[in-house]
């Protein structure tokens, strides 16, 4: 039905949305669909690991993990997105050795779609230990106080007390950088990865619909990240405590 | 109406305890010894110290000169396991510092279970036995945002006793108070050294110091001005600061 109006649509006024009747089209869009959620799925769950993790080490005794996060930091957060996703898949990747594709030829280690998550997991992750450092710091420190004086050891402190506030605190913030990050995998067509945007692109140079593409494009991006949003949105309510505001 | 009961032996021995933060220094020379069942109210101008006495006693402030002994154990000792003494002793804020995102219940449960290791079943049992005794049987399922301030500070006070300490702290729980609020607090703790804990306070409450404490101390300028049994500290204070204070307080 919807493919015979789109049809019918390009027929009589020449405003051609290809994706929605065309089968080629179509699985090639939805491709760069998948590829784009997938890259943003896995790109998310790695940089709150690493934002975590990061956020751990700053607060730790070593000395030296704390300059390393610093310097991680640092070099993430002050470096265009694009810059180091082109570093590790033109530079870092013509380091690493070629593997057998079994039909005789060599393919790299690392895929571009595997190393758009690399570059934008540590992106997004170096803005992460920051909202999660700000988070934590918001915790009063009475609070930490009171565990520390019931013989809470630093590891149970963090997973019962201040990670579970500070969660709640910086949620807002994370919100906005996961956002950022969604938007920001449209990057990985610069080295190829068969995303939204490249799928887009694609179509439009073959079928000359530029500005239908646009518009089909912008839209799924507002739903992509009204998914997002909508998720945070729940998490955030599911985590509300009563009484308390953060 | 002190020594309500025998009194134990040492708990809590102070000897010489200086502590000073940079420049200033907050204790000077503190001696003080607290036996078992014993109820101590430390009393004294804002700024005497009071507040970083009780917190050196817990090690949660680390003293530069001296000797603190809990029930036997140096508690400046670098190698004692900071994290076993404090489970020997409870302390009370006066800003409850309950923790905002469990309810009344899981706040009393959380520390025997993550830090004691006990079964559940038996903490949630206990748990709900000291929520009765500080008369917050109803409360159960209420988070702290929802509490009152007196109900916060009882479940606090039940929080420390869960694990079972052997001296209880409580630092001006009360100054946060109203005056009605205040008085279920003051109860409590009241009950909980008639029953034979052993209670620190430090406390602006010199009524409830005069009727419950053992032995009441005088703190000013992180010297111990003065010491005695409380009949005779509020009635015939031999110091002449601790008189000027007393007849600005009282």
């Amino acid at each position: 039905m919807i493919a015979a109006f789109f049809e019918r649509l390009n027929e009589t006024s020449g405003l051609n949305f290809s994706v929605f009747y065309d089968a080629f089209d179509q699985s090639r869009f939805l491709t760069g669909l998948w590829t784009t959620t997938y890259i943003c799925v896995v790109s998310i769950i790695a940089s709150l690991a690493l934002g975590l993790l990061g956020t751990w080490v700053a607060g730790s005794q070593s000395r030296l993990g704390r300059l390393l996060v610093r310097g991680y930091v640092q070099f993430f957060r002050n470096t265009p997105p694009l810059v180091q996703l082109s570093f590790f898949y033109f530079a870092v990747a013509s380091l690493l050795p070629t593997v057998s594709d079994g039909f005789g030829g060599q393919s790299p280690l690392v895929s571009g779609t595997g190393w758009a998550i690399v570059a934008f997991s540590l992106f997004a992750g170096a803005f992460n230990v920051e909202i999660f450092r700000a988070g934590i710091e918001a915790v009063p420190s009475t609070t930490v106080e009171a565990a520390e004086s019931l013989g809470y050891t630093r590891l149970q402190l963090y997973i019962h007390v201040v990670l579970p506030l500070a969660f709640r605190i910086c949620l807002p913030a994370l919100n906005n950088n996961l956002i950022n990050l969604v938007k920001t995998t449209t990057l990985a067509y610069a080295i190829g990865v068969p995303e939204l945007l490249y799928a887009a692109s694609q179509i439009w140079s073959e079928v000359f619909n530029v500005r239908e593409m646009m518009n089909v494009l912008l839209v799924t991006y507002v739903a992509l990240v009204a998914v997002l949003v909508w998720v945070m949105g729940r998490w955030e309510r599911a985590l509300r405590i009563p009484g308390y505001s953060t | 109406m002190a020594s309500r009961h025998e009194l134990g032996e040492p708990v809590v021995v102070v000897e010489g305890v200086e502590k000073s933060f940079g420049a200033l220094k907050v204790l000077k020379d503190v001696a003080l010894t607290v036996r078992r069942g014993e109820t101590v109210c430390i009393i004294g101008p804002s700024g005497s110290g009071k507040s970083t006495l009780l917190r050196c006693i817990n090690g949660l402030v680390p003293i530069s000169k001296g000797s603190i002994k809990l029930a036997g154990r140096e508690v400046n000792d670098k190698n004692l396991d900071k994290l076993s003494l404090r489970r020997d002793v409870g302390i009370v804020f006066q800003q409850y510092n309950l923790f905002p995102h469990k309810n009344a219940l899981q706040n009393v449960m959380m520390a025997p279970i993550h830090v004691l290791k006990q079964d559940k079943a038996e903490v949630e049992a206990r748990a709900r036995k000291l929520l009765a005794k500080v008369g917050l049987s109803d409360k159960l399922s209420t988070y702290p945002g929802e509490l009152s301030g007196g109900q916060q500070q009882r479940v606090a006070i039940a929080r420390s006793l869960a694990m079972n300490p052997k001296v209880m702290l409580f630092d001006e729980v009360t100054a946060a108070l109203d005056p009605e609020t205040k008085k279920e607090v003051l109860v409590t703790i009241q009950d909980l050294a008639a029953e034979g804990m052993t209670c620190i306070l430090v406390t602006h409450e010199m009524g409830f110091a005069r009727e419950v404490a053992d032995h009441v101390y005088f703190t000013d300028g992180g010297l111990i001005v003065e010491h005695a049994a409380p009949a005779e500290l509020f009635g015939n204070p031999r110091e002449e600061r601790t008189k000027a204070f007393l007849d600005k307080v009282l």
